[in-house]
């Protein structure tokens, strides 16, 4: 059982996690730059501990300044959240060389996983369908070919050592393949000090879909998927469970196939499997597994009802899953929105300032999920997401014309927010329909970025 | 004495990425419209142009500090 959980993160999520420990009773620490000192996860929690300046690297990055705050209270319990240390391994090992409890998956999990060879590698013996394309690093140009063979074009070429994007080359035919492969090794070499490449197919207007998991180190459950293909440069904006896409027996395969994962990597806490589901082929493809709570979990909260973030701190203060797979039912259809801090009548440019007033949105099927005050000022260090507007009726008809009604209610004074994006879309036909693909949104807004104008002031 | 202001509240960087030598070193000229540092605003990068010319560029806030809007960068005589 743990009694003083502390919550190594800020914002939106490290509120959600003390909400959901003193529910369960626990006594509950908040660590905070100088930045955050009137942040309202400074004010909900039992204790407060700065840790430093305020940029992240030397606050909320810290780990010797984290690990000082929880022996200085007495804490016996650290939860990440999301973001900043929540998936770093040797974090989650320090947490329990110190004789804490880590609220999460083990550090060698999370080591697994976060490696995109080694997790393709763990999927793929998992019975996990890939994306077609090379098991680890390509020899040379010569495995290149054979590898072709599989995925056809377009074919995508990563450097093993990039992310977040960089790194990709994408070749249409095989002269482009041939031409671009050592440009690539060579480029890699370059910028990384690694020269190796991987090669995945180019997977057309697929749609992302993910499939939330709780396990205990034993066994694993699936709370089924959450859709999050509405997406600006690849950051999720509008996250809904169920997936329209899914028939029933689609959704079988994929839920099961993310409980093998799980079990396989003996996961412990909540976890999300995410995957490409290819409309045309009616095929899912395993992406990776965020080893964390997402920030869209309570999509998933609501058609099931089961508080994630609550049993993942049962988990971790040593039960076992409490909910067997039979008794996680769906019930009806929730979509999640994020007001972030940006213009998107100028490019969604970041928009930190001080809330002046603020409304926020209530009534049956309606949750708000953020760390605003009125008076509260978001400094400019850290991410743009101020709140994120959750709803939940029978329908997704329903849902839209629920989400629409709340988006009316909230006022958030002061500051832009990409609430105007939200009524457009919710408004859109395409989007009622649900006939949507990753890169759907990013077309959207060329055409249609003149219409979401801001609110006049009041 | 001419001052370069920050235009967002941020964090100032004086280099275009953490492993590459800074856009200016202290005594450097300094022309219209030429980069003198970034500032960081919720995770984007936005590019600080001087708006004055001189010949002695000296910095007064230190790469990586917390900047607020109008803040002073730079000092060029």
């Amino acid at each position: 059982m743990i009694r003083k959980l502390l919550v190594a993160n800020r914002g939106e999520i490290a509120v959600r996690i003390l909400r959901a420990a003193k529910d369960l009773g626990m006594a509950t620490v908040a660590v905070h730059s100088e930045a955050d000192r009137d942040s309202l996860h400074v004010q909900l929690a039992d204790e407060a501990v700065c840790i430093g300046p305020p940029a992240a690297k030397k606050s909320y990055l810290s780990v010797a300044a984290i690990l000082k705050a929880a022996e200085e209270t007495g804490a016996d319990a650290i939860h990440p959240g999301y973001g900043f240390l929540a998936e770093n391994a040797d974090f989650a090992d320090a947490v329990v060389a110190a004789g804490l409890i880590w609220v999460g998956p083990s550090g060698e999990a999370i080591r697994l996983m976060g490696d995109k060879v080694s997790a393709r590698s763990a999927a793929h013996a998992a019975g996990v369908p890939v994306v077609p394309g090379s098991m680890g690093r390509v020899k040379d140009i010569a495995e290149a070919r054979q590898i072709l063979m599989d995925t056809g074009f377009p074919v995508m070429i990563k450097a093993a050592a990039g992310g977040g994007g960089r790194g990709i080359r994408i070749a249409g035919d095989l002269a482009e393949f041939e031409a671009a492969f050592p440009q690539a090794a060579a480029e890699a070499l370059a910028a990384f000090g690694d020269g190796g490449l991987y090669m995945e197919k180019v997977i057309g207007n697929a749609r992302h879909i993910e499939v939330q998991v709780l396990g205990d180190g034993v066994d694993a459950i699936h709370c089924f998927e959450r859709e999050c293909s509405l997406q600006r440069r690849r950051q999720k904006v509008w996250e809904e469970a169920p997936s329209l896409a899914l028939s029933p027996r689609q959704r079988d395969e994929l839920c099961a196939s993310a409980v093998r994962l799980a079990r396989a990597v003996n996961y412990s806490g909540a976890g999300t499997i995410e995957y490409l589901f290819d409309d045309a082929t009616g095929r899912f493809h395993f992406i990776e597994m965020n080893t964390r709570i997402q920030v869209e979990h309570p999509v998933t909260e609501m058609i099931t009802g089961i508080d994630l973030v609550a049993e993942g701190l049962r988990i971790a203060g040593g039960e076992a899953l409490r909910i067997r797979q039979a008794e996680v039912q769906v019930k009806g259809h929730a979509i999640e929105v994020r007001l972030n801090a940006e213009d998107p009548a100028k490019g969604f440019a970041p928009f930190p300032g001080t809330v002046e007033a603020l409304r926020i949105p209530g009534g049956p099927g309606v949750r708000f999920e953020s760390m605003l005050y009125a008076g509260y000022t978001v400094p400019p260090f850290y991410d743009s997401l101020l709140a994120k507007l959750v709803v939940h009726a029978e329908t997704r008809a329903a849902a839209i014309q629920r989400l629409t009604r709340a988006l009316g209610e909230t006022r958030i004074d002061g500051i832009r927010t990409t609430k105007p994006l939200f009524l457009a879309l919710a408004a859109d036909p395409e989007v009622q329909a649900g006939r949507f693909h990753t890169r759907w949104l990013e077309g959207w807004l060329d055409r249609n970025a003149g219409r979401l104008t801001p609110e006049p002031d009041p | 004495m001419a001052q370069i202001l920050s235009p967002l509240p941020g964090t100032f960087y004086r280099s275009p990425s953490p492993d590459q030598p800074p856009f200016k070193a202290d005594g450097d000229a300094v022309a219209v419209g030429e980069v003198i540092g970034l500032i960081e605003v919720m995770k984007s990068f936005h590019e600080v142009r001087s708006d004055v010319a001189g010949s002695g560029l000296r910095f007064v806030t230190d790469n990586e500090d917390p900047v607020m809007a109008g803040a002073v960068l730079a000092e060029v005589s």
